[in-house]
């Protein structure tokens, strides 16, 4: 399921830590193979045009959106999305655990991206402005906060104090 | 066998808190089941085959070549459905019985671009695409109408010959003596024209289905993210010829609504057909261009002839106008939205005269659907405009006016001059504190100091009402006949058998947190914490609890929803303590509830467990006296209707809502005169929904109705080209608001409690769409008097700069003052 007609690639790659092999088909975007194939639940579809970032996940160490790239580009490539995020007992990380004091979701479809985006950002810069954390999360599209408490949720995430 | 653990509670008040949400956990983990998640074996996908014209005839449509492609399991066409189904439910009939004749499937003719021609089943997500491009359809262009007053012409071409014209409902709504108030007034204020655009809040997550209609019990299961299942069924059960009981609604996470969800109804109707045809189960997942195109978009409104009489003290009378909704191409939930805005009909001011001649047209856009606001946005924008240029036109402050026309704290509750019943609020209060919020003496200085420098300073006020809990028999102003009236909701309160409390909700929330803050209220009457209360999460019709207006939508919950979560935990409240009196031998009196057991008031060592209580009712019967036995069953349904009676539809008189909550905006912008291009410097919000249950949850929907606000008023907007094309079909050129487009927004909250609902709570949801009003005001404050009027909600740029750089007679500026004596 899942495979539309035309030439099939074998692909090798490593999600969240795990080893996976599969066949697809070349015209299967990478949001589908994660979805479809692999049973995800993070990334996510909202635009089909790369404008939402509900489809964002971590490609060998960046950020981007897997609706913008092939399933058959993904060989041998190392890809992180918001499933890896929680401790290995189910408990929430830092990140999520800001997202959830401060009230950064509420429909909770564009979270995961969210997450992801906001992962890379405190990753490469631990201590992130305002106007840092709007420019690094421009590419998600939130429909349901205002983004307001997700830029509180970040800031907290990164150490500082913000009003509950 | 142990009882659950339960977290110790003193004196509990949970009500007020601003607690976490349960819902988070989940979804933060990447756990959530949104309905594309979901699954069911040998299901197939869906794939529709759409118009590409705004209005054209359909010559032909030839599926064989899709048919015959891999994969491809079956198609269904308009003719097959117009064979198998009647035409769809419509509210408001004509007295002649004529109306808008719609099927599931386009038949014979298409009537916006986007219109769904037919679908395409197969095996793979893929193969269905491409078989859907190989289905024929040969058209015939036909002209295309787009303006919704030109609509109303009688020469404007006709979209459905059933009715022989474009008007979907008309009606002249009249309260007072307008015309004696403008022929009395000081001042009457003419303005020619203002026009309300049509966006939507376009939620993340476009529509989904998953169904499966199954042959051998004729059970249709459902799971989608429609946010009003009932209403789709009242609609879909006559059209498909099935009963309600054969539908099983399902939904757990929903990506937002907005209201834009209800609608989707009509895809639940086609793919259940197309399952039942290929005998298999459906799966269909909209593309982002297919939600633009044809999931519906907001309504729009142009307001014309508009004549305002004001008193040389400032007092407003009123006004007058002529309304023109455009439908679009059918009427999904419409013509409601033609009644729904007179809930507001003098917005927050004592307005005692006005007369709205109100027509509702079809055109090739898109259908309007209920959006964020729904109808009443439209009609406060029309109010806060005409205050603003009184006020800009007869030099009176902008804050004066509104203090001076508001509804008073003293005045409530309020009856306004069509018998709504405004219940609660302290405008003035609202307005000086978010004028500090800005730091407003502060903005007029800026102003002043902008001056000539290039940018320019605007300072813009919005108040709305979000009203909420609407009485469903204001719909039989549209058509007397509708056995619609009244509201209300249905919830469940039980312990199961090891004494686990669980609540199930008649909501399909889209991030609202009905799972928190029904907790939260359950926990406070239970003497337990609201961790301790498992709400069942999302709606799954075959075990949660509803009544016909059960949903999530229209600003309730808290007042429906919360007030049936009371209800029914009191009852369960009830059984308890008379299974524990009848165990400890006292009257009921004499036992409470605190941390998990019942137990004697004047000696709370003897105590019982609710396990112990759920033991004895489920398990241990013969324990118990056998009356309570029989009687007593620890699963409390209760359904919380507040109190309406039917509307005067002749008048068109009477209290249309419950509860008005109230938003007061401010908001300070620059307006470059090079370009046009609006920035905020700063935004204020204060809300006052009553009493808040969680006030973090509160002030999240603050934030969210003001983003769409704002981006409405700046960024996003359906723009159609001459041909019915639209031009803003997906996220490149609908310019969703992002981080970078709205700022940090400063809120803060009073709470006049409603005297109507028990809890002293509000709906508050959708916000009223004060933005727009805020955002055009500043507009208007930057232009000033030698510019044209701000007279669209929607104002990017290059409308911005047209006003700025615009070289008109004083007289063209699209408003005229006649005063008939010296003010």
């Amino acid at each position: 399921m899942g495979k539309g007609p035309g030439p099939i690639h074998e692909i090798e790659l490593e999600v969240n830590g795990d080893t996976i092999h599969r066949a697809v088909s070349a015209r299967q975007l990478l949001i589908h193979f994660l979805r479809d194939e692999l049973g995800m639940r993070g990334p996510k579809i909202g635009c089909d045009t790369g404008h939402c970032g509900a489809c964002t996940v971590q490609y060998n160490g960046k950020t981007i959106k897997s609706c913008m790239m092939l399933a058959a580009q993904a060989d041998q490539a190392e890809i992180r999305t918001a499933e890896s995020l929680a401790g290995p007992g189910g408990e929430l990380d830092s990140l999520q655990e800001a997202f959830r004091s401060q009230h950064a979701l509420q429909c909770g479809y564009c979270t995961s991206g969210m997450l992801m985006s906001a992962k890379f950002l405190l990753e490469r810069n631990p201590s992130p402005t305002e106007e840092e954390i709007r420019e690094a999360i421009h590419g998600n599209i939130c429909r349901c906060t205002g983004y307001v408490n997700i830029v509180e949720a970040i800031r907290a995430a990164a150490g500082e104090e913000v009003s509950a | 066998m142990t009882a659950p653990t339960r977290t110790p509670v003193e004196a509990p008040t949970f009500v007020g808190q601003s607690m976490p949400r349960k819902e988070d956990e989940r979804l933060l983990k990447a756990q959530g089941s949104f309905v594309d998640d979901e699954g069911m074996h040998r299901m197939g996908y869906a794939h529709y085959v759409r118009s590409p014209y705004g209005h054209a005839k359909i010559l032909s449509v030839d599926t064989s070549k899709a048919e015959a492609m891999p994969g491809v399991i079956t198609t269904l066409v308009g003719d097959e459905v117009k064979a198998m189904t009647e035409p769809l439910f419509q509210f408001a009939p004509r007295e002649d019985g004529s109306q808008v004749i719609e099927y599931l499937l386009a038949v014979d003719r298409v009537r916006y671009q986007g219109e769904a021609v037919a679908v395409v089943l197969a095996e793979t997500r893929d193969q269905a695409r491409d078989a859907a491009e190989a289905v024929e359809v040969d058209y015939e262009p036909l002209p295309v109408l787009l303006d919704g007053v030109e609509a109303a012409d009688s020469s404007a071409p006709v979209l459905h010959d059933s009715l022989g014209d474009n008007i979907a409902w008309k009606s002249m709504f009249d309260w007072g003596e307008v015309d004696l108030a403008l022929s009395n007034a000081d001042h009457v204020v003419k303005i020619d024209k203002l026009h309300f655009h049509r966006y939507s809040s376009t939620p993340l997550e476009c529509s989904g289905v998953l169904v499966n209609w199954d042959p051998g019990t004729d059970m249709i299961r459902v799971v989608s993210n429609n946010q009003f299942p009932m209403f789709g069924a009242l609609v879909l059960g006559p059209s498909m010829g099935v009963g309600v009981d054969q539908f099983d609604f399902v939904s757990q996470d929903i990506g937002g609504g907005f209201g834009i969800k209800i609608n989707n109804y009509t895809h639940i109707g086609v793919l259940a057909l197309l399952s039942r045809k290929a005998r298999r189960p459906v799966k269909w997942t909209e593309y982002r261009t297919e939600h633009h195109q044809s999931a519906g978009h907001g309504n729009e409104r142009t307001f014309t002839d508009i004549e305002v009489p004001v008193m040389a003290d400032g007092t407003i009378l009123g006004f007058k106008m002529k309304a023109f909704d455009n439908a679009g191409a059918y009427l999904h939930y419409e013509p409601l939205g033609a009644v729904i805005w007179s809930q507001v009909v003098p917005g927050p001011y004592k307005f005692k005269h006005v007369q709205v001649d109100y027509t509702e047209t079809l055109t090739n856009k898109c259908p309007a659907v209920p959006n964020r606001g729904y109808s009443r946005m439209q009609h406060i924008w029309l109010v806060e405009r005409i205050v603003d240029l009184v006020a800009q036109e007869l030099n009176f402050d902008p804050v004066e006016i509104r203090k001076k026309n508001y509804v008073q704290p003293e005045d409530y509750p309020y009856t306004t001059p069509n018998g709504c019943v405004y219940d609660s609020g302290n405008l003035p209060a609202a307005l000086e504190r978010v004028l500090e919020l800005i730091d407003y003496e502060a903005a007029l200085q800026k102003k002043k100091e902008a001056e000539g420098t290039g940018k320019r300073i605007g300072i813009g006020i919005g108040t709305t009402l979000d009203s909420g809990t609407n009485n469903f028999g204001q719909s039989r102003i549209l058509n007397p006949e509708l056995p619609f009236s009244g509201n209300g909701e249905a919830c469940t309160a039980m312990l199961d058998l090891y004494g686990e409390i669980m609540l199930k909700l008649g909501t399909n929330p889209q991030g609202q947190g009905h799972e928190t803050t029904a907790a939260q209220v359950a926990a406070d009457i239970l003497g337990v914490s609201p961790e301790d209360i498992r709400v069942w999460a999302g709606f799954d019709k075959s075990h949660s609890t509803y009544i016909g207006f059960s949903g999530t939508y229209a600003s309730q919950f808290a007042v429906t929803g919360i007030n049936a979560v009371i209800g029914a935990t009191e009852k369960l409240k009830n059984e308890i303590i008379t299974v524990a009196a009848a165990v400890f031998g006292v009257d009921a009196d004499q036992v409470e509830l605190a941390g998990g057991s019942a137990r004697l008031k004047d000696n709370p060592e003897a105590e019982i467990p609710f396990i112990g209580i759920a033991n004895m009712v489920f398990a241990n019967n013969a324990e118990l006296p056998h009356h309570l036995a029989e009687s007593i069953s620890l699963t409390c349904r209760h359904v919380y209707v507040p109190k309406f009676e039917v509307p005067d539809t002749d008048k068109k008189y009477g209290n249309l809502t419950l509860t008005y909550a109230t938003q007061t905006h401010a908001a300070v912008i620059e307006v470059d005169e090079e370009t046009g291009k609006v920035e905020i410097l700063d935004y204020a919000v204060v809300d006052d929904c009553g009493k808040r249950i969680n006030p973090m949850i509160v002030e999240g929907q603050v934030h969210g109705a003001t983003a769409h606000g704002i981006g409405a008023a700046l960024k996003e907007t359906f723009e159609y080209d001459e041909d019915g094309q639209l031009l803003t079909s997906n996220f490149l050129f609908y310019h969703a608001a992002t981080s970078t487009d709205v700022p940090a927004i400063k809120t803060d909250a009073i709470e006049s409690p409603s005297p109507f609902t028990g809890t002293g709570a509000k709906g508050m949801g959708e916000g009223g769409g004060a933005p727009l009003h805020t955002i055009c005001a500043a507009i208007q404050n930057a232009l000033g008097k030698d510019a044209p009027i701000v007279d669209d909600s929607h104002n990017p740029p290059e409308r911005v700069w047209r006003k700025l750089n615009w070289q008109g007679s004083p007289d063209e500026r699209g408003v005229t003052v006649l005063s008939t004596s010296e003010a």
